[in-house]
This record gives C-alpha cells, sequence and structure tokens, in this order.
C-alpha cells in the first residue's frame, strides 16, 4: 500500500507536465507567479486579483487584444526568488502552442534571480516600479523592463516631495533625512541615489536596514529617537511596513513626517497599522481609488456579474488592486503594439521585446482605456526601459487614501548619468557590448 | 543529544548492501540518460535543485545522523562557501573553478570547526543557540561589509564569467547537470567511505554515548570537530551550487534560517544517520510540493479559487509530513528499505520516551 502510494505520487509528478489541453485557438500564455501564501500575502491577493479582472474583462468584454485571447495561469511563489526561477523554467517554453511574450516576476528579488537567465533565453522580465534600476538602460539590459517608475525615480520624488513641503530643494540643506529600508535588492536599491541626493542638496542621509521580514524594530526606532531625523523615508514591504508605523507612533515619531515608496503604501500597511497610519503619505505611481473611469467598466461588467477574483469586495479599487490593474493594462498595451506590429497571434519573447520597446500611452490613450489619473503617459524605447517617472503623492485619512498632489517628475538630469554609470559597470563585469539603438530595431525585424 | 541515540542492532554491513546497490543503480542509471531524455526544465528546475539538496541534506546527516550534534546552522555554512566561491572568482580569475570550489569547502569547513568549538563543552539544543548564532553572523556580515559582494548596488553575487570547468562551458542545462552531479557523486563516494572508516565509528560512537565513547578510547572532542568541518565542508560546497549552478546569482536571503529549517528537515524525514535518507528526504522536500502543485493545476485549475488551492496544497504536504513521521520516525531510507530487513531490527530513535 504504502509502495503503491509512492509510486502514485511519483508517476503524478511525471504525468503531471505532460496532460495535454486543447485550444480551439491559440492564445496568448501569460503565467503569473504569485504570492498567496506566506508574509507578503495580503499584498499579494489583491494584486493578481487586479490583474486577473482586468485580463478577464480585456478577454470577455473587449474579445481579447486584437482578437488573440489571454490565457494567464497562477503559480505559487510565497515571494521566494528560488520558486520564482523554478516557475520560470516552467513556464519559459510556453504553452498549447504559445510562446511566453514577457515574464512577470512579481519581485525583485526575482527580477534579480532571473535577469540573466531570461536575457540568455531573450524572454523580457517585467517588474514595474521594481527591478535593478540600471537595466532602465535597455542598451545593455535588452530584456529586463524596470517600467514605469525605477527605484532611482521612488528616491528623487520622494525627495522632491519633501522639498515641497519644507519650502524649496534648496531648503533640504541641513535636515536629516533617514531611510528605514527592508534589507534586500528591493530595499538597498535606492541608496546609490540618496546618496548622490544628499550631496547635491545638502541633506544627511541615514540609512537604518530592517532585516526579513521586519516584524520586530524596536532597535531601529530607538536608533531613530537618538539620530532625530526631520523626515523618515519608508521602503519597507508587507509586514514591515505595519510595524514600522506602530512602532514609530510607539516611540513618538509623527506619521505626517514618514513618506512610504511604492510599497509601503497601500491598505494592506495603512489598514493593519490602525490609528498609526493617520496622516502617513506614500509615493503613489498606482494610486488607490474607485473613481477612475476603468473601475466604472469593470465594476459594471466583472464585480457586479460576480466574475471578480476579489473576495472581500470592499476592496475593489485598493491601491494593490490597481496595481494589478495598472500592470495587466502595461502587458495588454504592449501585447496590443507587438499584434499590430507582428499580426495577432502569440508573439515569442524577441516580438515581445519590441513590443515592450515601442510602447507608448499617451494622455488620449490613457482616457481611452480608462486609466486617465490612475497611470501617468507612458513611453518607453529601446534605451529608456523605465519610460515614466513619476508619482503622485497619496496620504491614509484613517478608512482611505486621498491623493494629495499631481504627478510629481523625479530628477531624471541627476539620475541618468548613475543608471548609465551602473549600467556600464555592469556591462564591463559581464563583459557585454551595449547594442546601439539601430541594431535594437535590425534585430526585431 | 546523547538523547538521539541511534543504537543499531544489526550488524552494519547488512544496512549498507541494500542502499549502497540501490545508489549505484540509481546514479548510472542517471548518468546515463538524464540530459538526454529530459527537458531543459527538468534538468533546470527540478534534478539540479534536487541533487543539491541532497548533497547539503547529506552534509548536515554525517554531522547530526552520524556525529549526534545538533546544527541550525548549515545555511549559514552553505552562505559562505557561495560567497567563498564569489570572491575567489573574483580575485584570483586565473583559478579553475572546481579548485575555488574545493578552497570555498575548506574555507566553510574551518568557520564549522570555529563555530563547532562549543560542542567541546555544550551538547543538545544549547549547541543548536551557537550554530544559530553563526546563522544571524553571517547574514548580518555578508551584507555589513561591501567587499563580500563587491559593492554592487543590490548585495547580490553571481559569477562574472558564469560557470566553465577547465575552459568548458557548463552554463547549459547539461553542463550544470554534469557539474552538479560530479560533485554529488564524489562527496557521497568519499562520506560513504569515511563513515565507514575509523572516523565515522568515532562519530557514531560518540553520537550513542559520547561518555562511554570516551571511556574506550574514542578521542570525541576532536571526532566532533572534526564531523564539523566536514560537514561543513560538504555544505559550503553545497551553497556554492546552490548559488551559482541553480540559481545563478545569490544574495543572504537564499541561505536564510528557513533554508537552515529546510535542510533539517530533509534528515529528518529521510532518515537520520543513512546516506541515502538525505537523497530520499531531498526528494520529499523539494520533489513532492511541486508534484502536488502540478497535479492540483490539472486537477482543479479554474475551479477551485486561487488563494484556498495554494492554502490546501501547503496544508496537504504538511499532513504529508506528519504522517510518514507517525508511520516511520525513522524517515523514508528506513520505509522504503528491504521488507525483511525493516522487520528485524529497530533503532531507539528517543530511548528515554517509552513507546
Amino acid at each position: 500500500m504504502r509502495r503503491l502510494l509512492l509510486a502514485a505520487l511519483l508517476a503524478g509528478t511525471v504525468l503531471g507536465g505532460g496532460a495535454p489541453a486543447c485550444a480551439a485557438e491559440v492564445s496568448q500564455y501569460i503565467p503569473l507567479p504569485t504570492y498567496r501564501v506566506g508574509a507578503y500575502a495580503s499584498s499579494g491577493e489583491l494584486w493578481w486579483a487586479g490583474e486577473r479582472d482586468y485580463f478577464r474583462y480585456i478577454n470577455e468584454v473587449e474579445g481579447g487584444v486584437e482578437g488573440v485571447k489571454l490565457n494567464y495561469e497562477e503559480f505559487e511563489t510565497e515571494w521566494s526568488p528560488d520558486r520564482t526561477v523554478e516557475v520560470y523554467e516552467r513556464v519559459k517554453a510556453g504553452k498549447d502552442g504559445s510562446p511566453l511574450a514577457f515574464f512577470f516576476t512579481h519581485g525583485t528579488p526575482a527580477t534579480y534571480a532571473l535577469l540573466e537567465k531570461a536575457a540568455a533565453d531573450k524572454i523580457p522580465l517585467i517588474d514595474p516600479a521594481g527591478g535593478k534600476t540600471e537595466s532602465v538602460d535597455g542598451a545593455v539590459f535588452p530584456y529586463a523592463f524596470p517600467l514605469l517608475f525605477s527605484y532611482y525615480s521612488q528616491a528623487s520624488t520622494g525627495i522632491n516631495y519633501i522639498a515641497s513641503k519644507v519650502g524649496g530643494l534648496d531648503k533640504l540643506k541641513g535636515l536629516k533625512i533617514a531611510t528605514v529600508y527592508h534589507d534586500s535588492a528591493y530595499g538597498r536599491a535606492s541608496q546609490p541615489a540618496v546618496d548622490a541626493l544628499a550631496k547635491t542638496y545638502g541633506f544627511e542621509n541615514i540609512q537604518i536596514p530592517v532585516a526579513d521580514p521586519g516584524s520586530e524594530q524596536s532597535p531601529q526606532w530607538r536608533q531613530i529617537r537618538e539620530v532625530k531625523p526631520d523626515w523618515i523615508f519608508l521602503r519597507t514591504w508587507g509586514v514591515s511596513t505595519v510595524v514600522a508605523l506602530k512602532t514609530a507612533q510607539r516611540f513618538g515619531f509623527p506619521a505626517n513626517r514618514i513618506i512610504g515608496d511604492v510599497w509601503a503604501g497601500s491598505e494592506s500597511d495603512t489598514i493593519p497599522a490602525g490609528s498609526a497610519a493617520v496622516g502617513y503619505s506614500a509615493l503613489a505611481p498606482y494610486p488607490g481609488g474607485t473613481d477612475f473611469e476603468i473601475h466604472k467598466r469593470l465594476k459594471a461588467e466583472i464585480l457586479d456579474k460576480g466574475k471578480s477574483n476579489l473576495r472581500d469586495a470592499k476592496l475593489f479599487g485598493a491601491v494593490n488592486y490597481n496595481v494589478g490593474l495598472v500592470n495587466a493594462a502595461l502587458a495588454v498595451e504592449a501585447l496590443r503594439t507587438g499584434y499590430k506590429h507582428f499580426g495577432a497571434r502569440p508573439l515569442n519573447g524577441e516580438e515581445g521585446r519590441w513590443a515592450f520597446e515601442h510602447l507608448t500611452i499617451d494622455p488620449a490613450r490613457l482616457k481611452q482605456i480608462g486609466f486617465d489619473g490612475l497611470l501617468q503617459p507612458i513611453a518607453i524605447t529601446p534605451t529608456d526601459h523605465e519610460g515614466g517617472g513619476a508619482a503622485r503623492i497619496q496620504s491614509w485619512d484613517g478608512s482611505k487614501w486621498v491623493l494629495q498632489t499631481d504627478w510629481i517628475k523625479a530628477d531624471h538630469a541627476l539620475l541618468t548619468p548613475l543608471i548609465k554609470a551602473g549600467a556600464a559597470a555592469y556591462a564591463k563585469e559581464k563583459g557585454i557590448t551595449p547594442r546601439s539603438a539601430d541594431s535594437a530595431e535590425a534585430a526585431a525585424r | 543529544m546523547d538523547h538521539v541515540g541511534l543504537r543499531s542492532d544489526v550488524p552494519p554491513s547488512s544496512i549498507v548492501v541494500a542502499p549502497r546497490a540501490f545508489g549505484v543503480a540509481a546514479v548510472t542509471a542517471l548518468v546515463l540518460t538524464v540530459p538526454f531524455l529530459t527537458t531543459e526544465y527538468w534538468v533546470n528546475a527540478i534534478i539540479v535543485p534536487f541533487l543539491i539538496l541532497s548533497l547539503a541534506g547529506l552534509g548536515l546527516n554525517l554531522l547530526t545522523g552520524y556525529a549526534g550534534q545538533l546544527s541550525l546552522g548549515s545555511g549559514a555554512f552553505m552562505m559562505v562557501g557561495a560567497y567563498a566561491t564569489f570572491a575567489l572568482q573574483l580575485r584570483v580569475p586565473a583559478l579553475p573553478l572546481p579548485f575555488a570550489f574545493i578552497l570555498a569547502g575548506l574555507v566553510a569547513g574551518v568557520v564549522g570547526l570555529f563555530f563547532g568549538l562549543p560542542s567541546r563543552r555544550i551538547k543538545g539544543f544549547y549547541l543548536i543557540v551557537s550554530t544559530l548564532a553563526a546563522q544571524f553572523f553571517f547574514e548580518w556580515l555578508f551584507l555589513k561589509f561591501p567587499w563580500f559582494y563587491n559593492g554592487n548596488s543590490s548585495a547580490t553575487i553571481a559569477l562574472a564569467r558564469g560557470l566553465s570547468v577547465f575552459g568548458l562551458n557548463a552554463e547549459n542545462p547539461p553542463g550544470r547537470y554534469w557539474l552538479t552531479l560530479g560533485t554529488v557523486a564524489i562527496l557521497t563516494l568519499l562520506s560513504w567511505n569515511l563513515i565507514r572508516s575509523q572516523t565515522g565509528r568515532n562519530w557514531m560512537a560518540v553520537r550513542d554515548m559520547d561518555a562511554a565513547a570516551a571511556v574506550i578510547g574514542v578521542p570525541t572532542r576532536s571526532a566532533k570537530l572534526q564531523a564539523f568541518f566536514v560537514s561543513s565542508f560538504i555544505l559550503g560546497i553545497a551553497g556554492a551550487l546552490w548559488a551559482f549552478a541553480y540559481l545563478g546569482s545569490a544574495s543572504v536571503q537564499s541561505f536564510g534560517l528557513s533554508r537552515s529549517y529546510q535542510i533539517l528537515f530533509i534528515i529528518i524525514i529521510g532518515g537520520l544517520g543513512t546516506i541515502c535518507g538525505a537523497f530520499l528526504g531531498a526528494a520529499f522536500v523539494s520533489l513532492l510540493p511541486l508534484a502536488l502543485d502540478w497535479s492540483f493545476q490539472h486537477l482543479f485549475a479554474g475551479q477551485v479559487d486561487e488563494g484556498l488551492r495554494q492554502n490546501i496544497q501547503k496544508a496537504i504536504f504538511g499532513v504529508l509530513i506528519i504522517g510518514f513521521l507517525i508511520k516511520e520516525p525513522e524517515g523514508l531510507a528506513r520505509l522504503l528499505a528491504l521488507p525483511n530487513l525493516r522487520r528485524s531490527s529497530r533503532r531507539t530513535l528517543f530511548p528515554s520516551v517509552r513507546r
């Protein structure tokens, strides 16, 4: 009996991969490495709901992208890069006749782990508002797309917002700005930019790490009480954000002097923090709320018809849900660009790269797809894989996020040399010859 | 640690025959077929990590299963191996990769020896604390000083020139596979011989009762330190393989405390004090969740809520672990042993607890 059981399990492993599925028409395969289990599930759940709802809306209401249906499938990773690598290997050959046009990594450490593999396999890694900042330089990183809002832009926009609060960039001189960060590839990523900004504007740069997962932070906040910073830039993730806000309250640091970054500014962070989060502000390349046009369409077609992936309809329009919507829309618009160029059929990785490198969403198009105000206008080129670089600021009033500003641009004049230098150092270390924009065009034809 | 005395009632020779034949046949079959018969996915995402986890399990099994010293520092020793390989490849580019692996293993061995020093005085749960300190210390160390990760912005390490063995490129799936398999085979063979030598017998004597071992003239203190050195040597090489042959790039998070627990589970589920237990345990821990995921994906995709499906998978995996351990506390190695052997002897795992 025992042997039989083991044999059955073994057989399950072997046969599991071979089960063929029949599709009437070939649809574009989109694997989603997700985390509905583990320390980051509370953010993840809403994110996947947003992506799935938008893909479903495109499939069922708009009849697919240029007529090509999207075939999306989830894989649990618990935000572990090791498991994301396994998922990537599992899906990289595509499915049911569809090659893989791109791979959402859904986490910065996973992007790092896959950076070289994906470049060798020619599969674009899509990690909006994340990824390796240097990979904004598409000449060195043709297959990495930290779309929308790189970590350097996050630092710069955060500092620009603080400057607007204190009355101008020249008033930053002498201020103490502490960055409390999740000690991972994600958390450390903004340091070079903050260093450069501190040198330029003369504020004091204090960096305080929080080890993963960050559920105990008394030492860090005791240190903060000693150094008495004027502002805190909070670059935490998951449970570490909640604990940071609560510990800040306990140590008497005012929440309205804390600016969270993209991944520290959602309902999953502020609701559990309770009163400690009132007055807390965060960068919002993905603003929260349901007042955008796309939400009206989704509510009518998906939510009210019981087709939503959301378990709690109250969280419709939460920041992380909107993250999913925006990411899904970026993918859909990129695929549309590709289908218009290559024909309406599933794209492979090289065609996917071309599609993302020619993705342009202008304000008129934003209105058409219902993302006006939710997504900034974006223009990706073969040499600029960020294409946006702005965020709005929202602050938490105790029950919802309230948008405070319009789009605030990062200081690209200051950041681009840093990114170029980082990318050049990477190219030198790895022996990569940066491609020119013309050769990128030629390769795609 | 003498509570986990693994006394054997049968002569050692009869235990070794079955797993040995099994091991030789399985390894030979794998060597001949794997890179040509399977897809890239199988090699890159299933077989290579399975082999590396088996090697790590083997390393810890020498220390815990054979020498009876509990450790929660496996992740740290793997981390040392990975970072040492990175440093050697970066700063001594002339050194071929296999030698870098060996040197990194030696560095990890010395580190293990150092953190094993308290084992001369303390045992059991107290010793866990010392190895746990290694875990936290190295996570801090490798992040604190940019020298260790060559000052890049993300503190991740990757081999600049990729995997190459004496000029041959091992960056493709068969290359990774052969490199991993070769390393695992050599180290398994060496461990196999080591535990049947005087050293291995000393370790087992220490494990079963260190006071009695000392009385009959076993140098218990040096035996324990030897075990720490050899175990960490193997773990270090496993760490280097994990970072560069499987992941491609790694950071300290790849070798966190959960990795240490995972390796401890591998040997507990596979079977303490057996060589093939490390392989069986690694198969259980690394392949079973994937098998569950695959079967659930095909059976229930689209019908069951994704969050529910993924949590159920996790629960089933937990239930299976508990089930197997209740059925056979000595692990899969014993569960899968020949039936007559299974009947003939039962080692007392926890002599102080009456059954």
